[in-house]
């Protein structure tokens, strides 16, 4: 029998031990879902009281790893929402064409299946050889993954459509290599993009980003560190820099929010002001 | 709460406009592909005669509202009574989960719901009908003999026993029942 708010009580002490202890801070996360992965997380370690995780963080060398990958978000999928990469294509590549470098900044890249096919419009677009893409995560886990840029093959075949959607101009699979049911992406694509760990709620600012994506992360965090994520978006863009969110993400009603302009509705793309 | 699966679209057509204007806010999930919910809130509204909209992220429950999560997210209710929606992945192969909204709203609300599972043909929605149980709130399960899919109905039944096991026309006089009381 669950007593809500005893359960309550025990997700804010585990975060509390997280944050003082290891300087990982999930207080400002959404909480009902980050409840949810906390209580799968105490499952997968087999423990019956989310509080016996806080013993585990304190004493067990290396479960912080295993607690901050278990409990940040990691599922995407290649051309996920299209009309933001139909937008960007319609909106962004135009401006990125007029300069002989960019800097493009994905942070919240789970296991990197957005920023490859970012890649690979860019690459059809002809501006893949002049862009460094910075991809960043706080779950290594999900970072090793996309590092790799190895997918189920299954995977990259359904998003053939999502692809088209997007702009692209052929078959998807010309992009990757397929081998025993997985797709690697080809050496080009990976090696325009440096992955790294980075936590929106603590770390600082990148420089000089002419494009910013940030998807269907804004909805793990509450007004406040939402507003935090989206001042450090703003000092890391250059000036007239473009920002892209989730499909169900929006910046009105966050005080940062007034720095931009909306350049899209349905890719939810937006441009400093 | 309702939530449905494979027929519950259809359902809901005819069980929304026989409801009137619920007082309390309302919740709905059906198992909708990514990108479908603006349109399917809109043809609900139509049909209900009253407005029904795509949840959004962040948004206070209202009375006399009511919301259905948008196919590809995990809609949720807060402590606070606030929506979320989260992209944490399928749960019983769904986003939206029948499981995730009635088990978030049960920790969120606990004896002040009351939970309706639908036609389907999955076992989602049956562990979050029982939590609902569990904490104190309402629960109403269709009678299998009338879905169009009986799985979903079934998964709860063989679980544990709703308040109620209700025939569709019966569902309208349950639900007026419980907001009168």
């Amino acid at each position: 029998m669950i007593d809500p708010e005893l359960r309550q009580l025990e997700c804010e002490l585990v975060i509390e031990a997280a944050a003082r202890r290891f300087g990982f801070d999930f207080a400002q996360y959404s909480r009902a879902s980050l409840e949810r992965r906390l209580r799968n997380l105490a499952d997968q370690e087999r423990l019956d009281q989310l509080s016996e995780l806080i013993p585990k963080l304190l004493h067990e060398p290396g479960f912080i790893d295993r607690f901050v990958n278990g409990i940040s978000v990691n599922v995407t999928e290649p051309f996920r929402d299209p009309e933001c990469f139909a937008a960007l294509r319609e909106h962004v590549f135009p401006t990125l064409a007029t300069y002989p470098y960019f800097k493009i900044w994905h942070a919240g890249c789970a296991s990197g299946e957005e920023v490859y096919s970012l890649a690979v419009l860019l690459k059809e677009a002809g501006l893949l050889g002049r862009a460094q893409i910075y991809a960043t995560d706080i779950n290594t886990r999900a970072l090793a993954t996309a590092r790799d840029g190895i997918y189920p093959e299954e995977t990259l075949q359904k998003s053939q459509a999502g692809y088209l959607k997007s702009g692209g101009a052929g078959e998807l699979s010309a992009h990757y290599t397929a081998a025993y049911g997985s797709g690697r992406f080809n050496d080009e694509l990976r090696d325009a993009i440096v992955f790294s760990q980075h936590n929106l709620v603590t770390d600082q600012p990148f420089g000089e980003m002419v494009l910013i994506l940030c998807r269907n992360v804004l909805i793990y965090f509450d007004r406040n560190l939402q507003d935090r994520a989206l001042r450090l978006f703003a000092s890391s863009l250059s000036h007239r820099g473009y920002l892209a969110i989730g499909a169900k993400e929006s910046l009105t009603y966050l005080p940062a929010g007034d720095g931009f302009e909306l350049l899209s509705r349905d890719g939810r793309v937006y441009r400093a002001r | 709460m309702i939530g449905g699966s494979h027929g519950g679209f259809d359902l809901l057509r005819e069980l929304l406009p026989a409801l009137g204007q619920p007082r309390v806010p309302t919740l709905l999930c059906l198992h909708l592909p990514r990108g479908a919910g603006h349109e399917m809130a809109q043809i609900l509204s139509t049909v209900a005669g009253f407005t029904v909209s795509e949840a959004r992220h962040g948004q206070l429950l209202e009375p006399r509202a009511a919301y259905l999560a948008p196919g590809g997210y995990q809609l949720l209710v807060e402590r606070d009574y606030s929506l979320s929606l989260s992209a944490d992945g399928p749960v019983n192969h769904a986003q939206p989960s029948i499981d995730v909204l009635f088990e978030s709203a049960a920790l969120a609300c606990g004896r002040g719901v009351l939970a309706v599972l639908l036609t389907g043909a999955s076992s989602d929605g049956a562990r979050g009908l029982f939590q609902v149980h569990q904490l104190g709130g309402s629960t109403v399960v269709q009678d299998p003999e009338t879905a169009r899919s009986p799985v979903m109905p079934r998964a709860a039944l063989d679980l544990f026993q709703p308040k109620h096991t209700a025939a569709p026309e019966q569902l309208p006089e349950l639900i007026q029942t419980w907001l009168d009381q």
